[in-house]
């Protein structure tokens, strides 16, 4: 089962805490919803997506592995979600996409990870500045919540300094 | 040397309790075959052929001899009693048991090692000059540098999982030592005129499937931006490096593809926007780290020791050994000696658990406990007092590691090969036994001069071929092993014209070779070099230079019809 968690336990147990992607359907989308959509929609239609989900709904936006993150760099504040997708875990572009979001841009709304997301990815995707995770089904949750502690310390500045409260010194 | 801090200790420990549940829950049944490949690589675990293999860090090449004595005692323990050093200067046991590999590792830890990222698509253990520190040339000391780097690459988040392995190393000599211009990243620290330091970049060198000498992208980058400059390059290769095809994917093809110009543009953009952040280094943090780096002490001693003069003015086989293996220091009345791992009937490399120990005793007698590994596979003493020559080179002899071969045809460098390895086409390490075998005579050696012979089991080029004076490949033809000889390739040789150093990639003199046929061929080369050389100092390599490879080939080729 999908299930969602960030590094202090699930936030939802259905792995989506009520977002739902577009894949081409605009119908399929109730008036009022939360909308992922993928970066071309969002580019073309923001405005007319904003006005279909009002003021109960949200926007957010899911990133492919070669999406530019500066293509949404002047309309962050529309977003309530930035979801980057890992269509496997080897292809870390993505670690790029969330440092450049949380490190350039300057964007602290919630990056979720999601795709091929596994307990062994967490800590890096943690220190990569990404708050929520949709794990892999087979990925046993107590098991992932340890992972965030994997390591208590570590060399480099990352982009998790803008966002995680718990964010440990560097070496000294 | 470094030595580490708690921190640093605490970092270790914690990778060798994480990969202990990966490995567990592999076991276990709970992570996939596939999801642990990744994962136990960057661990530098690989499945080999007869038994997984673990490849070691030795970071840029430094190692004490209680590191030395714990891989003798991992060697018993856990393997057969020996293992290998790679061109890399990297340590590999070749039959540890999965199951046992945390153990491993946490016996490595309680001497500061680790195998952290010495495989796997990453940032890889950074390379120097085995001379950094000691040598007379020296501009800047690079290994202060060369430890900061491996701080910022170990689990860097950003980029674990890059298109590729990524490599780099940092010279600090006006003669370049460690290869730089065919790393992923080379670097050469040195002073500008107006005396501060900073570091030369070469992006895109690399040898493997698609050999190319790297390019200059920034001439003079001031110390102080060290990292977030890697950083940006590291970020547009993270970004745009193809991972569509694993033989495009090294940053070498992304920059010939983009262009070297329009790669320079991309990395300086992004260099612009993060420069005078956090990753500015600092005085107080190069300092902070340079202060746990122990330094040899020195005595005062006269430039020459005389005893040492006379002593070899009456041994010709000492003074052979002190002209091939002993090297200058920048420190009067001090020497660096190479012990040679090219030996008779021993795989280059290669060394016995007993003959570690000996090794990290002679160390302890002659060398203030610390050794260094060579990207050669020999390894050095740095700081020998010349007066102690005679009597190491005695002990040396003993170990049969005062071959008098370094630089020379003998010193044959080779990659472990189709006997270890899963990669390789061809074996590596016989076809080395038969060059060594046929060019055994001394004498021989010492009139054919300085060569560098190089040998790979397949195009990963492990063995540094492209770059040898004569480099052979083990190459799959119809499922048969065959050989193919280049010439002419050097690590650095010097530019006509501009009197430059640089590293040049051997050219191939025609269709491959049966193994048994190497050693002909290789004595073919020499022959026609020989013949043609115009004074006993030009190199094998300058005649190639001079001449082209058609004097060569025609030789060659006419004796194998």
């Amino acid at each position: 089962m999908l299930k969602l968690i960030n590094r202090y336990g699930v936030v939802d147990a259905q792995g989506t805490d009520g977002w739902i992607t577009y894949t081409g359907d605009a119908s399929a989308i109730p008036v009022g919803a939360k909308v992922l959509l993928p970066l071309t929609e969002f580019r073309e239609f923001a405005g007319t997506w904003q006005k279909h989900v009002g003021t109960h709904g949200a926007l957010g936006v899911l990133l492919t592995p070669a999406d530019d993150p500066s293509l949404i760099a002047g309309e962050l504040g529309k977003l309530a979600l930035i979801a980057i997708d890992f269509p496997a875990f080897t292809d870390g572009r993505g670690y790029s996409t969330a440092t450049l979001l949380r490190e350039r841009y300057r964007y602290i709304g919630e990056l979720r990870a999601v795709g091929d997301i596994q307990r062994d990815q967490l800590f890096l995707l943690s220190r990569a500045g990404f708050t929520t995770f949709a794990l892999r089904d087979d990925q046993k949750v107590d098991a992932a919540l340890a992972a965030f502690n994997d390591f208590s310390s570590y060399y480099q500045h990352a982009a998790d300094r803008f966002v995680n409260p718990d964010v440990l010194p560097l070496a000294a | 040397m470094y030595q580490y801090t708690a921190f640093d200790q605490k970092i270790v420990d914690q990778r060798v309790a994480q990969f202990r549940d990966q490995t567990a829950r592999h076991l276990a049944g709970e992570l996939s075959a596939d999801d642990f490949r990744v994962l136990r690589l960057q661990n530098g675990l690989y499945i080999q052929k007869h038994a997984p293999m673990l490849r070691v860090a030795i970071p840029y090449g430094l190692l004490n001899t209680r590191q030395l004595r714990t891989f003798a005692h991992i060697a018993r323990t856990y393997d057969r009693g020996y293992a290998h050093f790679t061109t890399r200067t990297n340590l590999q046991f070749n039959w540890p048991a999965l199951a046992q590999v945390p153990d491993i590792l946490a016996e490595l830890a309680t001497v500061q090692m680790h195998a952290i990222q010495t495989s796997g698509n990453c940032i890889r253990n950074t390379t120097t000059d085995q001379f950094a520190g000691i040598a007379p040339d020296e501009v800047v000391n690079p290994l202060v540098w060369a430890e900061i780097i491996r701080q910022w690459s170990t689990i860097h988040p950003e980029f674990a999982y890059l298109p590729r392995k990524f490599k780099i190393a940092i010279s600090g000599s006006t003669h370049d030592r460690a290869a730089t211009q065919v790393h992923d990243i080379g670097l050469v620290a040195l002073k500008n005129d107006a005396g501060h330091t900073g570091f030369r970049v070469i992006v895109g060198g690399g040898l493997g499937r698609t050999p190319i000498v790297g390019t200059v992208i920034r001439e003079f980058l001031p110390w102080q931006h060290l990292i977030t400059y890697l950083e940006a390059v590291l970020r547009v290769y993270n970004r745009l490096g193809r991972r569509d095809n694993k033989y495009k994917a090294r940053i070498k093809i992304l920059v010939k593809e983009s262009t070297p110009a329009q790669f320079t543009e991309w990395v300086d953009a992004e260099f612009e926007a993060t420069q005078n952040g956090p990753t500015l280094l600092s005085q107080a943090e190069v300092d902070r780290i340079a202060a746990r780096f122990t330094q040899p002490t020195y005595k005062t001693l006269p430039q020459d020791d005389a005893g040492t003069v006379t002593f070899a003015a009456g041994n010709d086989e000492f003074a052979r050994w002190q002209r091939r293996n002993v090297h200058a220091h920048r420190v009067p009345g001090y020497a660096a000696v190479t012990l040679s791992l090219k030996r008779k009937g021993i795989a280059p490399g290669d060394i016995t658990a007993d003959e570690m120990e000996r090794v990290a005793a002679l160390a302890d007698r002659f060398n203030q406990g610390e050794l260094r590994v060579t990207h050669e596979q020999n390894l050095v003493f740095s700081d020998v007092e010349q007066r102690e020559l005679p009597a190491l080179w005695r002990e040396l002899q003993a170990l049969g590691m005062a071959v008098p071969n370094i630089g020379l045809i003998g010193n044959i460098i080779a990659c472990p090969g189709g006997d270890f390895c899963d990669l390789a086409n061809a074996v590596s390490i016989p076809v080395a036994e038969a060059i060594y075998d046929r060019f055994e005579a001394l004498d021989y050696q010492f009139d054919i001069g300085e060569l560098d012979l190089n040998i790979s089991g397949c195009i990963n080029a492990c063995g540094h071929h492209h770059v040898g004076h004569i480099g052979i490949l083990g190459v799959d033809k119809h499922d048969e092993a065959w050989y193919q000889v280049t010439i002419g390739g050097a690590q650095t040789i010097t530019a006509p014209g501009t009197g430059a150093a640089q590293a040049r990639i051997g050219k191939i003199i025609g269709p491959s070779f049966a193994q048994e046929q190497i050693p002909d061929v290789v004595e073919n080369l020499i022959q026609t070099y020989l013949g043609l050389r115009e004074r006993d100092d030009e190199r094998f390599v300058d005649v190639v230079a001079r001449v082209g490879i058609e004097p060569f080939k025609e030789r060659v080729y006419a004796e194998v019809d």
